[in-house]
């Protein structure tokens, strides 16, 4: 009997916008199929969340926005416009 | 006093700024690679811990020591930190062969709040071909307050670089760089040594600046690292701030970016 297990691929943008292209990226896989690393690829799987969605992978996290902490308006550290997607996968 | 020929240039200064690093492939020569890789298997002591002066720390029989005693390697030491810093720590990283996971993404030590920055030397006694790892870098990550390993969710960035070199290869890298340890595919073990080094003068136009008029260093601040998007304008104000600090001219900007912010014009004129 199958069961169905999370693939989860968190996407960084460019800019909010989810047709802006992808900066950074990473994958967990649920299904225990791979395991992804730091530095196991080159290339983003995707140019855009709306392609990755177009594939079929559905956005279960919007980054939220605020605005700057009064003293903090120059200070950068971690990626703003993060997205995550997951796809259900069977496993026998 | 160290010969200027052995100084960094006022455009290398700027490209630590702006990316964070400085590479120098095949600097030690090989006799030196071989002795300091057997010290490395051995183990590397030192006389003295944390906050001790760096030219103390090492004598003549340590082969890592002479490394860092090479005048090629101590102009870069004085460029960046002065002629005597201190000795904060080092490790041997160590990577087994047939190690197929990364490590996790990383700065090290806390957040750092300091415009005063510490320098790290990663040093490849033996050749680092792509299987084999070796270190990853991200460039331009060095001014984003993050906490150690608060950044280890993240697996890939464009732009990231791995330092794949032949031996004798040493990078020198600001201390908020993030970085990891890639896998290795190879059957041999790997070796990095890590140098921490705080400086103990003021980092005010400690290298040669014989090229400060004509260096292209407004185009060098302006990099696009690509991986952080739009947020290139803020990375770009964190740069003017540190080259103001390092060339001690609080007036310095690229492309008016912070001059506009800093116009607040307090003068009343006169009706006429």
């Amino acid at each position: 009997m199958s069961e169905l297990r999370q693939k989860l691929l968190v996407l960084h943008l460019h800019t909010p916008d989810l047709n802006s292209s992808v900066v950074a990226w990473a994958m967990y896989d649920g299904t225990g199929e791979k395991r992804h690393t730091t530095g196991d690829s080159e290339t983003p799987p995707y140019n855009s969340v709306m392609e990755a969605m177009r594939d079929g992978w559905r956005v279960i996290q919007f980054p939220q926005q605020f605005p700057a902490y009064p003293g903090m308006e120059y200070h950068t550290s971690y990626l703003r416009f993060e997205y995550i997607l997951e796809k259900l996968e069977e496993i026998q | 006093m160290i010969d200027k020929k052995y100084l960094l240039t006022t455009e290398q200064m700027a490209n630590f700024v702006a990316d964070g690093y400085l590479r120098f492939d095949k600097l030690i020569p090989d006799e030196l690679n071989k002795a300091a890789h057997a010290e490395m298997e051995t183990g590397v002591s030192t006389r003295g811990g944390g906050g001790t002066v760096l030219n103390d720390v090492w004598g003549d029989g340590s082969a890592v020591g002479r490394v860092f005693g090479m005048p090629e390697v101590q102009g870069i030491v004085h460029s960046l930190v002065g002629e005597a810093p201190l000795y904060d720590h080092h490790a041997v990283h160590i990577v087994r062969p047939q190690n197929e996971v990364g490590q996790i993404w990383h700065a090290d030590a806390i957040i750092d709040l300091r415009m005063h920055f510490d320098i790290q030397f990663f040093y490849f006694s033996h050749d680092t071909p792509r299987e084999m790892g070796g270190t990853m870098i991200l460039p331009g990550s060095h001014y984003r307050r993050v906490c150690e390993t608060d950044i280890a969710r993240y697996q890939n960035f464009l732009g990231q670089l791995p330092i794949a070199c032949e031996a004798g290869t040493l990078f020198v890298v600001h201390h908020g760089m993030w970085h990891c340890a890639q896998p290795n595919l190879t059957d041999q073990t790997r070796y990095m040594f890590k140098l921490r080094l705080n400086p103990t003068v003021r980092q005010c136009q400690l290298w040669n600046t014989d090229d400060i008029d004509t260096a292209p260093i407004h185009g060098i601040l302006g990099r696009n690292h690509r991986w952080y998007g739009n947020d290139v304008r803020l990375e770009i104000v964190n740069r003017i701030k540190q080259w103001r600090f390092l060339i001690g001219d609080e007036s310095f900007d690229v492309g008016y970016w912070l001059s506009r912010l800093e116009n607040m014009p307090e003068n009343i004129e006169a009706a006429a």
